[in-house]
């Protein structure tokens, strides 16, 4: 243990995503030894990261204004919502300028063990965002793991009456990879989700 | 397949220790408690990633050592395959595939396969419905890997099931005190209809692994069923004949909804016509799942799916729990252990055979025969307090084992 304030730094810092005790200890010693002024730059980009930046009223994701980027933009098709689980995932998918609709951050998903219910999600703001009926489709693109999929499954059911179409992203193979060596369960699913070679 | 080469640091009593073996029979001799099994839960825990002894990796890092690391070099058709594991107890454990780093340590698994024999197999057929599960299990991953994440799948979607039902059981019952439960109260309280379409939403999780697990262990019970029978047929000739059939939550067919739940030891023969399709299968699960619901919401567990089922063990009429002998029931360990021995060949590449002080618990005629039916094998491994516990149709290489060093005696 170490003297109060440099042990409490530490133990912030441990707090974090991936930074365990060795590597808090490590970056506290860093930012003891560091320029002053770098340090402060650092603690302002804190503080106003958590001052400035709110979430879009209309799809959740990280917003310098009351709607993002994308919401405002009216270039994007307002036909199609893409459902992702975090904003992280939204960076993701706009970096494949594949997509050019809308999207809804849920702020997780369906995990029982963490207490995270569809209550604790933005999901009764996606339904109001459906309610006018502008939308036909919706493509979900929660993470293909367990709970991701429990939460596509949710909201695939939930929006069946609406009549609107639903689709998941696909899962298989990835591109530029050998066929060898990918593993058994992406394999299996890339035989399930295989499509018509249309010539 | 083989091993060639097996080397321990920080493994249970042994700080550092090498071992060249080669093909055919080698026994570890020394009196009890002076690391002769440690050698060969090694290599069991290489083939399978687990202990046949513990149930969690601590016990197997030596006292005082921050980790353990196992490496096993292995001969199949010629090719030289070299797996490291490193046991982290507390954190995520490591492995390596020819000193290139893996993902993941199931990765390495079916590399090295084991079939295992211990005093610990009486369980089998005198303990616990866990036991026998794990027994189909383990022995779904040694003949497909897959398995593992498959297992892994399931147990997830088991604890994530289960939370939900014992907040919506505390719900039920209005239990409160302490803010997470006041908070999971809330998320169920927020409407049942909410908590209801959440928990079909799991329902159908549950159904797909669970079918995935159900149907792979009814084809494995149904290819052990003769081999198990014929290998007990083999050890104790002039015995009843022994009985295999995978008892389940699940009723075989469509039978009406008001049917009791099975349970594990006396419920009725399930599966008289066998149905694997998977799809069939997570259908029937999910309708019991429907018909058990309030049974689960009063109580808060999960009691449908394969995690509750059972292998059931029949000597004669009579289930062999409870009404086997000592040495019937020791027999019918050895006759599970001998058909997945049976099994994991015909798949292709000999198991390696690992009999951890066996012998002292058979009488000459079983031993004699057991001797017979591994020698052929292309590895056998035995551990013995005495020499004269070896049978003579086994004799081969032998290591002396005392007080943690391995010396080659002949």
């Amino acid at each position: 243990m170490y003297e109060g304030v440099v042990q409490n730094l530490i133990d912030e810092l441990g707090m974090l995503p991936g930074v365990g005790p060795k590597s808090a200890q490590r970056i506290a010693f860093h930012l003891l030894a560091a320029d002053p002024a770098d340090v402060n730059r650092l603690a302002h980009a804190l503080l106003e990261v958590k001052e400035k930046v709110r979430f879009c009223r209309v799809c959740g994701n990280v917003a310098a204004e009351e709607e993002c980027r994308i919401c405002r933009d009216a270039r994007r098709d307002e036909h199609v919502i893409c459902v992702v689980e975090e904003s992280k995932d939204v960076v993701a998918i706009e970096k494949t300028r594949e997509f050019r609709g809308r999207y809804h951050v849920l702020g997780g998903a369906i995990s029982p063990i963490e207490g995270v219910g569809p209550d604790d999600l933005r999901i009764r703001e996606l339904m109001t965002r459906l309610a006018d009926g502008q939308v036909t489709e919706l493509i979900l693109a929660t993470d293909p793991n367990l709970e991701g999929e429990a939460t596509a499954t949710y909201l695939a059911r939930l929006v069946k009456p609406m009549g609107l179409k639903v689709t998941r992203l696909a899962s298989g193979l990835p591109v530029g990879g050998d066929l060898e060596y990918a593993d058994e369960v992406t394999l299996g699913r890339a035989f399930e989700g295989r499509r018509l070679l249309d010539v | 397949m083989h091993v060639a080469h097996l080397s321990l640091t920080d493994f249970r009593s042994y700080e550092a220790v090498e071992l060249g073996l080669e093909p055919g029979v080698t026994a570890f001799v020394g009196p009890n408690g002076q690391g002769k099994t440690n050698l060969v839960e090694a290599l069991g825990y290489a083939a399978t990633l687990s202990s046949h002894r513990v149930a969690n990796d601590a016990p197997l890092v030596r006292h005082g050592a921050g980790r353990a690391i196992v490496r096993v070099a292995v001969v199949r058709d010629d090719r030289r395959a070299l797996v490291e594991l490193e046991l982290n107890p507390g954190r995520a454990n490591r492995a390596r595939l020819n000193r290139s780093p893996v993902p993941r340590p199931r990765d390495v698994l079916g590399l090295l396969r084991t079939v295992l024999f211990a005093p610990e197999d009486l369980a089998l057929v005198k303990g616990d419905p866990s036991e026998r599960r794990r027994f189909l299990d383990d022995l779904l991953v040694a003949r497909a890997p897959r398995f593992a994440g498959v297992r892994a799948d399931y147990d997830r979607v088991l604890k994530q099931r289960g939370a939900l039902l014992r907040t919506a059981s505390a719900a039920r019952r209005g239990r409160g005190g302490g803010r997470r439960a006041e908070r999971e109260a809330g998320f169920a309280a927020a409407g049942a209809g909410d908590l209801l379409s959440t928990l079909e939403v799991w329902d159908a999780q549950l159904a797909r692994h669970g079918a995935e697990l159900l149907g792979a262990r009814l084809e494995l019970v149904e290819a052990l069923r003769p081999l198990t029978a014929r290998a007990y047929a083999t050890l104790a000739p002039a015995s009843d004949v022994v009985e295999l059939s995978y008892r389940g939550t699940l009723p075989a067919d469509d039978s009406p909804a008001d049917s009791p739940p099975a349970s594990s030891t006396d419920g009725p023969d399930l599966w008289k016509t066998l149905v694997t399709d998977r799809e069939v299968l997570a259908e029937r699960l999910r309708a019991r799942l429907l018909e058990m619901r309030d049974a689960e919401l009063e109580r808060g567990v999960t009691l449908v799916g394969p995690h509750r089922d059972d292998l059931f063990l029949g000597l004669g009429e009579l289930p062999a729990r409870g009404y086997a002998s000592h040495g019937e029931s020791w027999s019918f360990a050895l006759a599970l252990r001998l058909a997945a021995y049976d099994l994991l060949r015909a798949d292709g590449g000999d198991p390696v055979l690992i009999l951890d002080d066996v012998f002292a618990e058979l009488d000459t005629a079983r031993r004699r025969r057991l001797a017979e039916i591994v020698a052929p094998a292309e590895q056998v491994l035995i551990t013995a307090a005495v020499p004269e516990d070896v049978p003579a149709e086994l004799a081969g290489g032998r290591f002396d084992v005392a007080e943690g060093s391995v010396t080659r005696v002949g």
